[in-house]
This record gives structure tokens, sequence and C-alpha cells, in this order.
């Protein structure tokens, strides 16, 4: 059925963003062309520096000082927004079109509550009025699903968990029924089951009231599932914009399908996920004598109950006994085998205690009772702080979650990928260390010239690789890898989750893979243990466990995850 | 919020406890014989084995300590060598002159560094705020001595518009009946016009000397706290509200940036009373601070020491008000307390 | 084999870490910006002077000559002659010397004090931090200038006492700084895995953690220098540490003082100036510092 009047809400038409930045003009987007139909919602998908949240903040026109359009036109509803004033633009914003981003915790004033927050908007644009303002927010919140509103209203945002911080921004953003919600990243670093809640939330809310929706994000299967047509960015420029069943299942632009192919699904395996067709290497026979490599038993972390908690506690009005119960056990009592060669995923959601475990497997922390072996020898008696100097420290090792923070800024890649070898290992010679590295820098794929630059003269991917490169530096038996790819863009996740399969095998380890993205744990993991709570709640092997789960915390996760149609 | 009020008292006990610890060791590190100083210099050796003697001197350390701490408790500071009256009712008389001076310049300070800084944060970039970076640098330069000296010698000597440094009253005005020991408040109280105005004219130019000194640590705090709280998410939130840009930076953006100024009020305060010494010097103002130098230059170590703990146990006080100011703005301290 | 990941990055302008190349970018810092140059051409002219002021000065510093008493200043006399005939250029170039001692050592001494201790602190946690914090907190309990007064009234009225009392005020501050900056870092990324290459708690101190913090703490340095001529010129103008006929720019003040009131102005101006003038040039040198340090720490 076509519209009589098919024109659409927002037009943005060859939209030009550049920033003036101390080293000259940098064009972060460049002659752009999207439109956003009355009722739709669009997506706006790009890895980063694509330009999609400077298109955004753009279209609200609320750039940084340096930015400024510099060419194009933006048109909102027959409104032109370039040549809008000011005040013109701050009666729309909130009221015509609203925006919520990424870290809702820190998008709420902390020292307000977020009642009053909900009670600014709806004063600002007239929307309520001193005497029935209160009743309004309370009923906001109650659209938001946020359960005892009345109580919730007097909050502050520090005593809220994120996805009631969303919610609440969620709240602020449609509290005056604006025309048009763009939403940047709204659920990147929330929950799976958080994400699909809220993302259930807004299209429910958009939806029923026939509002428009821009969803930015990088996440191509959340895309999938909530968009009805999707526009691709890169470095700046629309590569193809379709409705999103075709953007999937055929999609036209040479980048769409490297993204596209990239993705972690169901139904792909690693090689799939990569351009070319590589021949993969030949698999070491692993010795495989039925011992597990490391066996993990009743291992327990527990933290004393601080402050905050009783009071948090006190505040939503929880039984006092509950107040003083007895310490927080972050790991309550899990017992697990890795065998030689196996991958053993982790998985849970934030809170499971699956980061916990992986410190006190890699030594880094002491467990409150339980016992780490490895190999046969008990690593778990020898205190974390007296385990750098133990030989047992060369055969578990780690990859961290994110590359930048792990390296020493300065320190040269070379440097870095050395120190574990001048400590542990037996090369002194600077020749033959130079030989090593470049060895190693050459496994992992990184070109030898930037061995010699610092972290900051290198991309994500290329931290990444020098972050592998040290912990496989003494040929450990085996790695810990705590969320390796978290950080980075899909495309060169799929890149560096290869060359993890890649050196697994060459080198003969073993990997514990911990993560909360089921997709990326499926494709790298033979074995997968699902933790909630500090507990384990299932176990078995990754086909098992992803294809049917027996447990219902783990079907709840499988099923909140979006993803692309296959 | 009564807990925390408590809670704030107790964490300023071990304060306390450690300066009266430090003021004691103070007491006892003298040069040469303490007796001997305290006894004066034309004492006869009986005379300073008895002043040995009530000093306590002979007795052993943790004894004297004990002593120590019993005369404090009874509000005994010693007394006086030059004027032989006990310290504290010296300290307690010349306590509102300083009281006075510091405050009004701390007023002063505020009431143009403020609103100087959120404008400077505001307009990035503008000629406000190069002004508050001039100020803020050629501020911290300053010795607070120089500047009163160059005030006195361009308003008084040079442009004869205020009176001459020589205290809190011109020799032709008597003080106001003491109701708070502050003239501007007195007189006012009294309805003695002629005296306020006298004693706002002589107050004027120290004031002013420790408001130079001040601006520079607050302006540059609240434009530096200005500007990190409105490239903050949640000024950012408020933008794309639509709220207007008065809400937006008073409700939303001042309220937080505050914060970290009230944080710095306590060392700015540590600054005011130690720049309080020199400005007293410079304008002959009666208030502790000369009395102090008066006492040190006469070698009469009792009135110094007073001095040294009077003002601890004042910014030990004035820190623990900060906190609980902190504390009424900021509901993280209050509900994690 | 693995493909070899050759992702173009942007150039960055900000030069690699590395002695030749911060000196590289300190020069592009000092000639770049006019005032920064202005205060290191001044640092310059501090430092000359008190080496080898003594040798450079036309007259006598403590010569008095009471037939050119309380001239204004004038081509025999630049900055004109105090109450006794004495000419005070030669005086305010002598006294850079003692002022300059007093802030050299104090904050040497600060520096390596307050830097151990803070750094333990902050690492260790424990008992240090306990123990480092009491003390500090004790200290910070008194307004500093008052804390001063008092030390160097109870040892004695040296120099020396100054450079010790100056020393003490300051050392809260640094163990701020080093404690702070030890305790972000104790438990980043590279540090844990430091600690998996085998690394030792010390050793990750001294090779990875003390090379970050040292440039923050020397542009603390540079800050303090100021504040400690500041100070040490406070405690000289109300009769502390140093006693006539020495010259030093706070008892030139001092003596100066008398004076404005029937308006010789340039006993106590010149002496100011000069003090002014130091504290400023160590205030912008620190400002600089901090640029070739960590260009995103500019305020």
């Amino acid at each position: 059925m076509l519209d009589i009047v098919h024109q659409p809400l927002l037009d943005i038409h060859d939209l030009t963003v550049d920033f003036a930045t101390r080293r000259g003009t940098v064009t972060a987007v460049r002659n752009i062309d999207i439109s956003v139909g009355k009722g739709e919602t669009l997506g706006i998908v790009g890895e980063s520096g694509s330009g999609k949240s400077v298109t955004s903040f753009a279209v609200m026109r609320i750039l940084d000082r340096a930015g400024r359009i510099a060419t194009g036109s933006v048109t909102f509803s027959g409104i032109d927004l370039r040549a809008a004033s000011d005040g013109d633009m701050a009666d729309m914003r909130g009221r015509e079109m609203s925006m919520i981003f990424q870290n809702p915790r820190a998008a709420l004033n902390p020292i307000r509550k977020v009642g009053h927050q909900i009670e600014d908007v709806l004063l600002r644009h007239v929307q309520a009025v001193r005497a029935n303002v209160k009743e309004k927010a309370i009923d906001i919140l109650k659209q938001v699903r946020i359960a005892r509103p009345e109580e919730r209203y007097h909050a502050y945002p520090f005593e809220l968990s994120g996805g009631m911080c969303q919610r609440i921004v969620i709240a602020i953003a449609l509290a005056c029924k604006p025309q048009l919600l763009i939403a940047d990243e709204p659920t990147t670093g929330l929950d799976v089951t958080t994400q699909k809640a809220v993302m259930e939330l807004v299209v429910e809310l958009t939806h029923a009231r026939g509002m428009s929706t821009i969803l930015i994000t990088h996440d191509l299967g959340l895309a999938a599932a909530y968009c009805d047509r999707v526009v691709v960015m890169q470095k700046g420029e629309v590569v193809e914009t379709a409705p999103s069943a075709t953007i999937f299942k055929a999609p036209a632009h040479a980048y769409t399908r490297k993204l596209m192919r990239a993705t972690p699904r169901p139904g792909a395996t690693l090689r799939d996920l990569l351009d070319e067709e590589r021949p993969a290497p030949p698999p070491i026979g692993v010795q495989a004598d039925g011992r597990p490599l490391l066996k993990i038993a009743n291992l327990v972390k527990e933290y004393p109950r601080q402050g905050a908690t009783k009071s948090m506690a006190q505040l939503f009005r929880r039984k006092a006994s509950e107040a003083d119960a007895p310490p927080f056990r972050a790991v309550d009592a899990i017992s697990f085998e890795i065998m030689r060669g196996q991958s053993v995923g982790l998985v849970g959601e934030s809170g499971c205690g699956k980061s916990t475990t992986s410190m006190m497997a890699m030594r880094l922390l002491d467990p409150t009772s339980g016992s780490i072996i490895l190999d046969g020898e008990d690593i778990g008696a020898i205190p974390a702080h007296a385990f750098a100097k133990m030989p047992a420290r060369k055969r578990i090792q780690m990859v961290f979650q994110d590359p930048t923070d792990s390296l020493n800024p300065r320190f040269t890649a070379a440097r870095a990928i050395a120190d574990p070898i001048l400590r542990l290992g037996d090369v002194r010679r600077r020749d033959a260390l130079r030989t090593r590295c470049e060895e190693l820098a050459q496994l992992v794929g990184l070109p030898r010239h930037l061995l010699d630059r610092f972290p900051h003269q290198l991309s994500g991917g290329q931290k990444a690789r020098v972050g592998i490169a040290r912990a496989i530096a003494l040929h450990p038996e085996l790695v810990i890898l705590d969320e390796p790819t978290a950080a980075l863009d899909v495309s060169v996740q799929a890149i560096v989750l290869n060359l993890l399969d890649e050196l697994k095998t060459r080198l003969g380890m073993s990997y514990l893979f911990v993560s909360h993205d089921l997709h990326v744990v499926r494709l790298l993991c033979d074995h997968v243990i699902v933790m909630k709570s500090g507990r384990i709640v299932e176990e078995g092997s990754a086909e098992q466990v992803l294809e049917a789960p027996q447990d219902a915390y783990t079907r709840e996760l499988i099923a909140a995850i979006p993803h692309p149609p296959v | 919020m009564r807990s925390i009020v408590l809670k704030r008292l107790a964490t300023a006990i071990p304060s306390l406890v450690g300066v009266i610890v430090i003021s004691f060791l103070l007491t006892r590190v003298l040069p040469g014989d303490t007796a001997s100083y305290f006894a004066g210099p034309a004492a006869t050796p009986q005379a300073i084995a008895e002043v040995r003697k009530q000093l306590g001197l002979d007795k052993s350390l943790p004894e004297q300590f004990a002593r120590y701490v019993v005369d404090l408790a009874h509000g005994d500071l010693g007394n006086s060598l030059t004027t032989g009256q006990p310290v504290v009712t010296e300290i307690a008389n010349r306590l509102p002159a300083s009281g006075e001076l510091t405050l009004l310049g701390l007023l002063f300070a505020l009431g143009i560094a403020v609103p100087l800084g959120i404008l400077a944060a505001i307009r990035e970039g503008s000629w406000i705020d190069h002004l508050c970076r001039v100020i803020v640098t050629t501020g911290v330069s300053l010795p607070v001595f120089f500047t009163g000296l160059l005030l006195v010698y361009l308003f008084y000597f040079r442009l004869g518009w205020s009176p001459a440094p020589l205290g809190r009253l011109d020799v032709f005005y008597s003080a106001p009946p003491q109701v708070t020991g502050f003239y501007l408040i007195d007189s006012l109280i009294a309805r003695d016009f002629e005296t306020f105005r006298a004693a706002l004219a002589q107050l004027i130019l120290p004031a002013a000397t420790l408001a130079i000194f001040s601006l520079a640590p607050l302006s540059r705090i609240t434009r530096g706290s200005m500007l990190a709280v409105m490239g903050s998410d949640f000024v950012r939130t408020a933008r794309a509200s639509g709220l207007t840009p008065k809400t937006v930076i008073l409700t939303y953006a001042f309220r937080n940036a505050m914060l970290p100024v009230i944080t710095t009020l306590g060392m700015v305060f540590s600054f005011l009373l130690g720049a309080n010494v020199l400005v007293e010097k410079v304008f002959a103002w009666p208030g502790i601070g000369s009395y102090a130098v008066e006492a040190l230059i006469a070698s009469d170590y009792a009135p110094v020491q007073g001095f040294v703990l009077a003002m601890a146990i004042l910014y030990v006080a004035l820190n623990l008000m900060i906190d609980l100011l902190y504390g009424v703005i900021d509901p993280r301290v209050r509900l994690e307390a | 084999m693995t493909a070899l990941d050759t992702t173009a990055v942007e150039p960055d302008a900000r030069p690699a870490t590395g002695l030749s190349a911060t000196l590289k970018h300190a020069r592009h810092v000092v000639t770049g910006n006019p005032i920064t140059g202005f205060s290191f051409t001044l640092f310059i002219l501090l430092v000359v002077c008190a080496l080898f002021g003594p040798f450079l000065v036309p007259y006598d510093p403590l010569a008095t000559n009471t037939a050119v008493a309380l001239k204004p200043p004038s081509l025999h006399h630049l900055m004109g002659t105090d109450q006794l005939g004495r000419d005070l250029l030669s005086r305010v170039i002598v006294a850079t010397r003692l002022d300059m001692a007093v802030a050299v050592f104090s904050v040497a001494l600060v520096f390596v004090l307050g830097g151990i201790s803070g750094i333990a602190a902050g690492y260790f946690g424990g008992w240090t931090d306990r123990l480092v914090g009491r003390l500090s907190d004790t200290i910070m309990a008194f307004p500093l200038f008052v804390l001063a007064m008092g030390i160097v009234a109870a040892l004695g009225n040296t120099v020396t006492n100054i450079i010790i009392a100056t020393t003490i005020i300051n050392y809260p501050l640094y163990v701020r700084i080093a404690r702070a900056e030890a305790n972000v870092r104790r438990n980043a990324g590279f540090v844990q895995a430091a600690r998996l290459s085998g690394n030792g708690e010390i050793r990750i101190l001294l090779t990875q953690i003390l090379p970050i913090i040292l440039p923050i703490m020397m542009v603390q340095m540079s800050l303090t220098m100021g504040y400690a001529i500041l100070n040490a010129a406070g405690l000289s103008f109300i009769g502390l540490g140093v006693r006539p006929p020495t010259p030093e720019w706070g008892i030139m003040v001092a003596e100066g003082a008398a004076f404005i009131v029937s308006g010789e102005w340039w006993i106590a101006l010149f002496p100011g100036l000069a003090l002014m003038l130091a504290v400023f040039c160590f205030n912008l040198l620190g400002d600089g510092l901090r640029d070739i340090v960590d260009p995103q720490r500019r305020t």
C-alpha cells in the first residue's frame, strides 16, 4: 500500500561533516544520503570510524565544537535542520526527535533523582505542569516497565542497574512522544538478556506510537532482528541501502558481503568468516594421555560484603536479615576440566564469575578455597604474588580483553613480546631475541616493521596480535583468553579468531575461552561451560549446549541472541 | 543523615590527635634550653630552674604530654612573655579581626572566581577565557605580601582613595559594641553607619589582597571542573533532550561542577589561613596572625605555639564543614556511608 | 600461513617515546609557543644569576653608603638604593642564589621522600599505605604556611630549617600524586601481563611503573619550585630564616614595606617583581613540561 504523500520523515541529502583538528580538517562523513520514513525502523550499520554516530549527532545538531556540517541538507518533517536557529533546535530536541546513547548510567545526571530528570523534560516541552508532572513521570516509568515506579522515582542512577538506567534514558527520550528516536549503540555493554529486553521495549513503544527509529549499531544481528531497512556505512560513506531481508540474503556491495561473512552466526564455521579460502594448517598430534591438563575442583572465591550493598539493600527495603548476609560468593564451588588440545568456552553474563574464575586459574588471584591442578601439580596452593617466579608460570598464559590497556605505552611491540622470553625463557643474546620476536610476529601475522612501533601507533587489530604473540612466546600449554575480541571490529574479529584457531592447532595448545558471546564461543570451542551467579548451570560439547540446551537459563541466553536470518 | 555527621566527626578525631601531638612536639623541639627561652633573656639561673619546674620540663616525656593535654582541656595555652596575659584570652580577643578579614576576602574571591570560571568554560576561547587564564597564571605567581604593598602604594599613597593601613578602624572612630566581634555586623546591629563605612574602608584593601590571592586556584578549578562536566555524557543527554541552555548549565552542569570546587575549598582555606598572617603584617591588622608574628620577633614562643594549635583546630573544623557540605550535595556520599 | 595484517594506521603526529624524540618534541614546544620560549629564557637568566651573581653585580651588595640612601632609580643605580645606600640591583641579583638554593634543595628532597613513600603506598597498599597516609594527613591537618612558621620557630631561625619546613609541607602533595599514579597502574592490563611474564613486583615497579610516573612528578617539581620560593620569601618577610643584611627577596620586600607609605616604592617593588618573575617562570615551565610529557593533560 503506497503512502499518498510519500515523504520521508527525515531526509539527509549529500551530507558532509568535517572536524577541525590539530592535524587539519578531517572529514568524518562524506556525501551521504539517508532517508527515514514515518513509522520505519532504519538500521545504520558500520564498524568503528564509519561515521554512523557522527551522522546522528549532525542531525540532532549536537556535534562537538570542532565539528560542522560542511555541505548537504538535513530535512526533518519539512523543516531544514541545518538552517534552524539554536532556539528552534532546542525546542525540537526532546519533543520531535530524541536520542539515546551507549553507557546509560553515564548518560544520567549522577546527583539528580531519576524522577526529576524525567520531569525536567516534560516541563521543558510543556507536556505537563507542576501540579501533575510527578504523576506523569511515574506513569512514564510504568510504561518503560520499571517495577515499583513510585519508589524508583526517588532513586539516583548509581542505585540502579545498567538495564534499569537504560530504561530511564528511554523514558526521558520518549517522554514527550517525539516522532523520531535515534538509538546510538543503546545496548552495547549490556548483557545479552538485558539487551533483548531493552530492544523489545524500544520496539514496542515506538511501534505503538507510530514513531520512526534509527538504530545505530555495529552488531549486524541486532540490525537484522529489529530493523526494516539497513544502511551500511564504511569510512564515512554509505556503501549500501536495502531492506533488511535483501541485505542479509543478497548483499550487493563487497564491503557488506565482507561484514556479513565476518559475523559469527549459527551454521557458519570459522573459515566461513573470512574472505579467501586458505588451507588448514597441519594439526599437531596432541598427546592425548587421558590426563586433564587443568583440573579445577570446588573452586570458591568470596568477598566480604561492603557498606554499599547494605545501604542499597535497605533502600529497596529487603529484609534486614538479607542485608546482613554472609560474604558474597563470586565463584561458588565450581569444578571442571580442560583436556590437552581442547578448547573450552566459559560463558555467562556479567557478574556470573567467569572472569574471577579465569583470574584464579591464571594465578593472578588467590582462591578462597578449592584446588587448581595443572598437569598433576597443585598450582592453587602457591600464592599469587609468588607464582611469577615459579617454573609453572610459563605453562599458562593469557590474552587480555583490552589490547590497549594490556600493553605498556612506553614499550615497543618487540619489547612487549620479548618480556616473557627475557624473564622466563632462555634466550639472552640480543640478536637471538630479535630473531625470536620476528618469528613470533610472523606467526601472528604482524608485519616485521611494526615491531618497533609503540602501542599508540598501532591499530586495534595489530595491538591484539602483539598481545597474542606475547602470550604464545614461551609456547604455553594452556592459554586463557578473556574476551580477546570484544573490543575489535567484526571484520578484525574474524581474522583474529581464525588466527587463534590456527595457533592452537599449530602449537598444540589448550584454550580456556571466556566470553559472553555464544556465537563466537561456538566457533572456537569444543566444549562449553555456562555459568550463572558463580555456579555452573550447564556443561557439554559445543553442539550439545548450543543446539540442544538442557538448562532453562542456557535456553534463555541462546534465545536472546539476535542474529541475521540464515 | 545524623549517622553521617557522627561518622565525619569521628574521622576528624585522628586529625585532632595528630595536631595535638605535633604541636606538643614542636614545643619540645625548641633549640637550646626551652626553659631559658620561656624564662626570658634576663632571667637568673634560679628563675630558669623555677620555670623549668613550672613547665614540667623536669618530668618524663609521656608525663609532659599528659600534662600538656590536661592543660589544653582546661583551655590553658600558657602565658605570653611580653604581655603576661594568657595566650588563650589574647587569641580569643583577636580571632574576630582575622575572621572578618578572611571571610570577606573569601567572599570577594568566590564572587569573582566562580562566575569567571563558569563563563570561561562556557565560552571557551573567548576573551573571558583568556582573561581567566591570565588571572590564574599571574595570580599564583604573585606573592601575597607584595600584592598588599602594591595595593597600599596605589590606593593609599598615589590615589588617596583608601585610608592609611593602620588597623581595623581609623583613630577617630571607636569600635561598635561587641556582639560578634565582626565590626561590619556589629556596627549594623548598632545602626552606626558611620562606623560601618569606616570599618569597611579599612577592610577593603586587605580583603582585596586575600581575594586576589585566592582568585587563582578558585577560578582555575571552577573553569577546569566546569569544562569537564560540560563535556560529560549526562550533559550531552540534557542537550539532546532539548533542555534550555540555562537549565543545562545551572541545574545539570553547575551543581556537578561544584563538587570538585568544594573539595578544593579545603586547600584554599589552608592557603588563606597562611596568607592571613602575611596580610596582617602588611596592614597592621590586629588579628591572630600579627599576634604570632610579633611574638616571634620577641622570641616569645608560647603565643606562637598557641597560634599554630588554634589555627590547626580551626582548620580541622573548617574541613569538617566542607565534608558535610559535600555530603549534602552529593547523594552518592550520603547513601554509601 | 597467516596473512599479514597490513592495516594502514594513520601516521600519528605525536612522536614516538624515547630520548631523542622527547628532546625533539621539547625543542618544538619551547620554540613553538612564545610564552614557553620566554619562560625558558627567563629560567636560564635565573640560573645564571644564581650561579654567577656575585661576579656580575656593579656594586657590593652589602656595602652601605648613607650619602646615596633612598635614591630613586637612576643611571647609576638602575633600581635605586635602599635606606642604607646599598645598590638595589646588586642585592636583587645576588639574592637569586639564596632563594633558588632553598627552592632546589627542598624540591629535590621532597621529590625523593614523597615520591618513594607515595609510590610504595600506592603500589603495595596495606600497612605502607596506612602509615604514609597517616603521616600525610597529619601534616595536611595544619594550614601549611602556619605549620612552616611553627617548624622554623621550633627548630631555629636558619635557612636550613626553612628548607626542612618547606620539604615537610610539600610532602603530602607529592605523596598524593605518586600514590594516585601508582595505584591506578597497580592492576592495569600491562602490569598483569608483566606478572604473567614472570616479573616480580619490585621489577615491575622499577621498570614499568616508575618510568611512567617520573615525568608526571617532574612537572609537579617545577610548579613546586615556584611555591617553595614564595614560601621562603613569605617566611623571610615575617622575620624567619634569613637575617639582615643578607640579601633575600622576601626580607628586602619587608625592609621596603616601611617606605611604601612614604612613597619610596622602589625598595619593595624590585625584589617583589623579581619574586614574581621567578615564580611565574617556574609555573610556565611546569606547563611547558606538561605539554612535553603528555599533551592531553593541558589545562
